[in-house]
């Protein structure tokens, strides 16, 4: 102990200060609280750069999962006035040719695109009718539309006299919504505003529950292919360990693409594999490999294994080999002396290395990107697809939100357990 | 080692490197072939010629990225080459800057840009046509077998012709395919995918080859997926089929039955800090010199003053000498109803 | 290999002993075999994927430099190249900085709520990075850094603090206190003290960290999807375009040079590690 923690604890445990006079006590609390300022006022820079960097933006994107400011931005005359409406058959002649009259402006303005993009999410098929009624009202003059908006809009496409595109429009003008959590979770608000489980195709809860098996999958995987190599190095002499844990150690420092592109070039349908089983006469035409969700995991598994061998490696290393001796020379045989004696002590790297294994791989994009096909695709490969393909950025959002908070789960248990500095790099 | 001379030079060569971006021009458009064929014939002449640098980007089309860049108000992206079939939907969404016809220049002939463009070049305000090409599907003689398929119904009949189908992972040609091997005539495609009825029967019919198709996002993977057995037929740009059969010698053969032909344009992205720059740089491109090298890879000028500097030997192989089989891409049909089905498409293939 | 067995070992026990060692091995197998596959493969003379007949006869006119020409001839490739180094080498000297700074902080037994601050700064390492590049896409084009070597660097700076902070602690973990209050004690100042005892123990903690976090901006590829703009494309963002766009044996090419590079790494790093267990005098534990 340092003089320092030794005041510490003596002012804890004399509360009274029986030993030291009441200066002694608040000098040393200034002291102490003196070191605590520094090292904090080394951290802090960090901090405050990982804040912008890093924590700010993701909350900007928590944020957009919620805030859907586009439709009341772009119709806001059309959404004041249907605020009259009760809900039933068609609103007012008067607010379909506001409505009329808004399409109109935003065709000219080049901006129904948007309109029609963000009621679609809420009325799938409405971006059609949107547009295409845009495209009509365009030319039409603006005295026209006041007084015949609403036979424009009727007759340009019958949806309009149906509720549901109204209420869409209503659902669509929140500037603060659920709806993208709703979706992400594959449910809706019905007419009467309960949610319920969305009555068109759900993806997104499969797609999570697809994303945790193949991650439970590639984590057992792992620790298959992992244990036995751990083992064998950690009672190797110790000469041939370090070699061979080069062959660990250079897969894990190879860049994660070169290995996707080796994974590509072994599976392909012409590649290395299936030119090998061929020429052996195994098989007579190539196998479909690559693409599907039997790559995604291969590859993965190969590119995750390290982080299962290290963490196993190290307890393993720090297990007493007369431990297994003692057991068997007590009489257990070798199978129950590994269960009962050896195997528990490994549950901490076992542990550590799963965790990591399993938090990586759910939420994992580059690998079943490029190797998974359609089937090896995962919940980031949907968040990117948001992201970049269909603009829904919202939606995006409510789905990456859901995945932080599950990774963060898993990161909280992960540090309960194993501590998050006890990560194993080499 | 002094490593505080090393960074203040690597912190000058980095600070140079972003500056010297500002003047340069980015520029997107489908690699492979096809890219290498503008490059040589717009892109090298334009640098050549005024100096400006360019960056010459790939993409795999489609208007997601442009749309991205433009609703972040993060342009990347100066001009981009882009099929009418996605055009018209990037304009009405306010995507792309209106490209006034007057910056184009005459023809080598003479005769005015509104005379030597084809018309339907100029049709679209915010893009000036490129090339002619059209969307035909291919076979390799090595892999076929011994039946050849001969029309869109072959394609999409897999006890005919067994074997995987590689398709492009997007709704646009597969469905109208879809109808016309399920009998819709060819000029009655976009009425009957119009209709709720007539997207049912295309997805019905699309849905008997489903487990068949490979899907591709890039054209260049066609010619490898039908090299290396991947795929026995492939849906494909003419050009990069004819590339491989004239450049590479693979044993290609083209099945022009309900082709679906289309443009391809040079198009401005909206709110692009070079717009002038970009303005004439596709000015050079559609040039009557740099138009008259697409041939190369068989897809046809826009402009006639083009044609006269085209080798007659390639002239049967452009997708103009085909058009009596082929069907018209309508670009407005696709930006009205692009999102609605691409997204109907989607979760199709989720099924 | 001859394996020596203890005398009371049964036959169950050596058919136990093999069958490890041979799983062991086809484990090592499976993990290094990718890697292998991609060298011969770089000097296929055709545009494929394959070993060809004539490259599994060894016929030299089956081998070719080509694809390493067409990096060299290829400004995208030059580009991503120069693009890579200027990122990798700014992100590793910020994050080595800020990365080393807290570390020292932490490793303090004064820091207060270490435990949380820790699992914070960590944090970077374990949050998927899909989601990082989503919420970096919209904060940073609110701030003009998209699509700027800045916002690049940054962005990968974040990523690479973990492993400095990582590597600094552990070394830091051994640090036998007693030596700086040694040096106190002898008079000198504590920052010199720091400059004289505590750095140079850290020194390869940091190196290694900087290591860490120079490679994991190197092989970054997600956030330079979402970030950069065409003039900021690097190594990795060139590989994934070719791959999802044309497989070309050029990205073989490149990944045999990346393959040599990690080599390299891997060799400093297994030294370093070596000389600070030397110095840090752990040598005969292990």
């Amino acid at each position: 102990m340092t003089p320092l923690t030794q005041i510490n604890a003596e002012i804890t445990t004399h509360p009274a200060g029986d030993l030291l006079t009441s200066e002694e006590v608040s000098l040393a609390r200034r002291e102490l609280r003196r070191k605590k300022l520094i090292a904090l006022a080394l951290v802090i820079p960090l901090l405050i750069f990982l804040f912008f960097t890093f924590v700010a933006p993701i909350g900007t994107m928590l944020y957009r999962s919620v805030y859907n400011p586009t439709v009341a931005e772009l119709i806001p005359q059309t959404l004041s006035s249907l605020e009259s409406w009760d809900g039933q058959g068609m609103p007012d002649k008067a607010v379909m040719s506001q409505m009329a009259a808004d399409m109109k402006r935003l065709a000219n303005l080049r901006k129904s695109g948007k309109l029609a993009e963000s009621i679609n999410r809420y009325l799938p098929g409405t971006s059609s009718v949107i547009k295409s009624t845009a495209r009509k009202l365009r030319r039409k003059d603006d005295q026209k539309i006041i007084s015949q908006g609403a036979e424009f809009l009727l007759a340009a496409n019958d949806k309009w006299s149906q509720p549901e595109i109204w209420q869409a429009l209503i659902k669509a003008g929140k500037v603060y919504t659920d709806g993208y959590f709703l979706t992400a979770l594959d449910l809706e608000r019905n007419d009467a505003g309960d949610i319920q489980q969305r009555t068109s195709t759900q993806i997104y809860i499969k797609l999570y529950a697809k994303t945790l098996r193949m991650a439970l999958i590639i984590t057992f995987m792992c620790l298959l292919l992992g244990y036995p190599l751990a083992y064998y190095l950690a009672n190797a002499p110790s000469k041939t360990a370090n070699m061979l844990m080069i062959l660990v150690l250079l897969p894990f420092w190879t860049s994660l693409l070169v290995r996707t592109t080796a994974w590509i070039a072994m599976l392909q349908t012409n590649g290395v594999i299936n030119s090998l089983l061929t020429s052996l006469h195994v098989i007579s035409s190539p196998l479909e490999m690559l693409y599907t969700e039997f790559s995604t995991i291969i590859a993965m598994t190969h590119i995750l294994l390290p982080f299962m061998i290290l963490p196993l490696y190290s307890v393993m290393k720090g297990i007493d080999p007369s431990l297994m001796r003692a057991a068997m020379s007590m009489g257990a045989k070798p199978p129950s002396a590994f269960i009962s004696v050896y195997f528990p002590n490994t549950l901490p790297g076992l542990s550590a290395g799963a965790l990591l294994v399993f938090i990586i791989s759910v939420g994992y994009y580059i690998t079943p990107a490029l190797v998974g096909g359609t089937d090896g695709q995962m919940i980031s490969n949907i968040i990117a697809f948001h992201m970049q393909q269909s603009n829904n950025w919202g939606l995006a959002a409510a789905l990456g939100s859901l995945l932080l908070v599950l990774i963060l789960t898993l990161y909280w248990v992960y540090d309960r357990f194993v501590g998050a500095s006890n990560i194993k790099l080499g | 080692m002094n490593i505080k001379k090393i960074t203040t030079s690597l912190a000058i060569s980095a600070l140079m490197a972003s500056t010297a971006n500002a003047g340069e021009l980015t520029v997107v458009s489908f690699g492979g072939a096809y890219g290498a064929a503008q490059k040589q014939h717009m892109l090298d002449p334009y640098t050549a010629k005024t100096g400006n640098k360019l960056l010459f980007e790939d993409y795999s089309g489609g208007i997601a990225e442009i749309k991205a860049q433009v609703e972040a108000g993060n342009i990347q992206w100066d001009v981009v080459d882009i099929e009418v079939i996605d055009l018209e939907r990037a304009c009405s969404e306010g995507l792309l800057e209106l490209v006034p016809t007057s910056i184009l220049s005459k023809g080598s002939d003479g005769s005015s840009a509104m005379d030597d463009f084809i018309p339907s070049a100029l049709k679209n305000e915010c893009g000036v046509g490129n090339i002619v090409w059209t969307i035909v599907y291919a076979y390799s003689e090595k892999t076929i077998g011994s039946t050849k398929p001969r029309s869109i119904g072959d394609f999409f009949n897999t006890s005919k012709i067994p074997g995987k189908r590689a398709m492009r992972k997007r709704p646009q040609v597969n469905l109208e395919w879809a109808l016309i091997a399920d009998g819709v005539p060819r000029d009655q495609v976009y009425k009957v995918l119009a209709t709720e009825a007539g997207q049912a029967r295309a997805f019905a019919r699309l849905g008997t080859i489903k487990n068949d198709i490979v899907w591709f996002d890039s054209w260049s993977q066609v010619p490898q997926l039908l090299n290396d057995g991947g795929a026995v037929m492939g849906q494909s740009a003419n050009g990069r089929i004819f590339n491989a059969i004239k450049k590479d010698g693979k044993p290609f053969k083209m099945v022009w039955d309900a082709h679906v032909y289309d443009l391809d344009v040079w198009a401005v992205v909206k709110g692009t800090k070079n717009k002038k720059l970009a303005f004439d740089f596709v000015n050079f491109a559609t040039g009557t010199k740099p138009l008259s090298g697409m041939p190369d890879v068989a897809y046809g000028p826009t402009r006639k003053s083009s044609m006269a500097l085209v080798d007659p030997a390639v002239i049967p192989d452009l997708p103009t000498s085909h058009l009596d089989q082929g069907v018209k891409a309508d670009g407005i049909f696709w930006a009205d109803y692009g999102e609605s089905l691409g997204e109907k498409f989607n979760e199709w293939l989720l099924e | 290999m001859k394996q020596e067995f203890p005398g009371y070992y049964t036959f169950w026990h050596k058919l136990g002993a093999y069958s490890l060692k041979f799983s062991a091995w086809l484990v090592l197998f499976f993990l290094i075999m990718p890697i292998l596959v991609i060298l011969p493969l770089s000097f296929n003379v055709e545009p494929y994927f394959t070993f060809t007949p004539g490259m599994v006869r060894l016929d030299p006119d089956a081998y070719s430099l080509r694809w390493y020409e067409a990096i060299v001839e290829n400004d995208n490739w030059m580009l991503a190249i120069k693009n890579s180094f200027i990122v990798g080498i700014f992100a590793t000297i910020l994050a080595t900085f800020f990365g080393t700074l807290a570390a020292v902080g932490l490793s303090s037994q004064y820091m207060p709520y270490k435990r949380l601050i820790m699992a914070l700064l960590l944090s970077p390492m374990i949050v998927p990075l899909i989601i990082v590049a989503a919420g970096m896409f919209f904060f940073y084009t609110k701030f003009n850094l998209a699509g700027t070597y800045t916002g690049l660097i940054i962005a990968h700076a974040a990523l690479g603090i973990p492993f400095v902070i990582i590597t600094v602690t552990a070394t830091l973990s051994g640090f036998d206190r007693s030596l700086y209050f040694a040096g106190l004690s002898m008079g000198s100042s504590p920052l010199k003290t720091f400059r004289d005892v505590v750095v140079p123990l850290i020194r390869p903690g940091v190196i290694s960290g900087a290591m860490f976090a120079f490679v994991t901006s190197f092989d970054e590829v997600v956030l330079v999807l979402f970030l950069a703009g065409p003039g900021q494309r690097t190594i990795p963002r060139q590989m994934f375009s070719g791959l999802r766009e044309q497989i070309n044996p050029t990205i073989l090419a490149v990944a045999s040079l990346l393959i040599l590079i990690s080599i390299l790494f891997l060799l400093t790093l297994e030294y370093l590690r070596r000389r600070s267990e030397r110095l840090r005098g752990l040598e005969h534990i292990n």
